[in-house]
């Protein structure tokens, strides 16, 4: 229901909705999701298996009136999918919004490393 | 940067898979592809409409037209967020979307946008799917 989903996507600060699980996804824009986060050192993150739940898979479609998977919440704010996720992180915009969460992204790490050396 | 060039290889690895650059790999192009055309022509007046049908890299019969990636030139985009801008997409082919295009990749670029990567950039490739179930998008 839409308070259900309503009540998840505010549940964690970063919530996602794939095809497979971010250990086995089973798409390769979710997959792409999956592996963006990761290179932002981004481990704790709530995701959902839209395959395991046909209700789920058009509920989460209905909720955000969006029409694929996968979809990506931030604060509980819809955010897009595989594209804008992935225009986000490529022009660092995703960078400062993990930051609004109190997330430090792995990458501003990285690049004080390369800094630094 | 480390990161992007993470990316490029994620993406690059489309390349192994037997993606097919005209529509259905045998030249023609399909009703759902013209359809595609002819409403994003008409709500959003591009300079520049590329399209390409996907669905050859993925787990679904030859001929299909399911999977599509297509980039958006228009000046209609200006002054809109990426989700703004996509949603205007999506409603452009809510028909489409509801019917038989199980994955739509969106590229909505203004033209100065556009002019600096003049590219359809490529999917990454598929993952099987749920090869359990034959269902809804």
């Amino acid at each position: 229901s839409a308070e259900q989903l309503d009540a998840l996507v505010k549940k964690d600060k970063v919530v996602v909705f794939l095809k497979g699980t971010p250990e086995q996804p089973q798409c390769g824009f979710s997959n792409a999701v999956v592996q963006i986060l990761r290179l932002h050192g981004v481990r704790d993150y709530a995701a959902y298996n839209v395959l395991d739940d046909p209700q789920l898979r058009q509920g989460i479609k209905d909720y955000s009136n969006w029409p694929t998977i996968p979809q990506v919440y931030l604060d509980g704010e819809f955010v897009g999918g595989c594209d804008i996720l992935l225009q986000m992180h490529q022009n660092g915009d995703l960078v400062e919004e993990l930051k609004k969460l109190g997330i430090r992204s792995a990458l501003l790490d990285e690049k004080k490393d390369q800094d630094s050396k | 940067m480390l990161s992007g060039q993470l990316v490029r290889r994620l993406f690059s690895m489309a390349g192994r898979v037997c993606l097919s650059r005209s529509s259905a790999g045998l030249g023609t192009i399909g009703p759902v592809e013209a359809a595609i055309r002819t409403k994003l022509e008409q709500a959003l007046n591009p300079e520049v409409l590329e399209l390409r049908n996907e669905s050859g890299g993925h787990a679904v019969p030859p001929g299909s037209e399911t999977h599509f990636r297509v980039a958006v030139v228009s000046s209609r985009f200006e002054g809109l967020s990426p989700l703004q801008r996509h949603r205007l997409v999506h409603a452009a082919l809510s028909e489409e979307l509801a019917g038989p295009v199980h994955a739509l990749a969106i590229q909505a670029r203004t033209p100065a946008q556009w002019k600096e990567n003049p590219q359809l950039d490529m999917s990454p490739p598929c993952l099987g799917g749920n090869k359990k179930t034959r269902g809804t998008p």
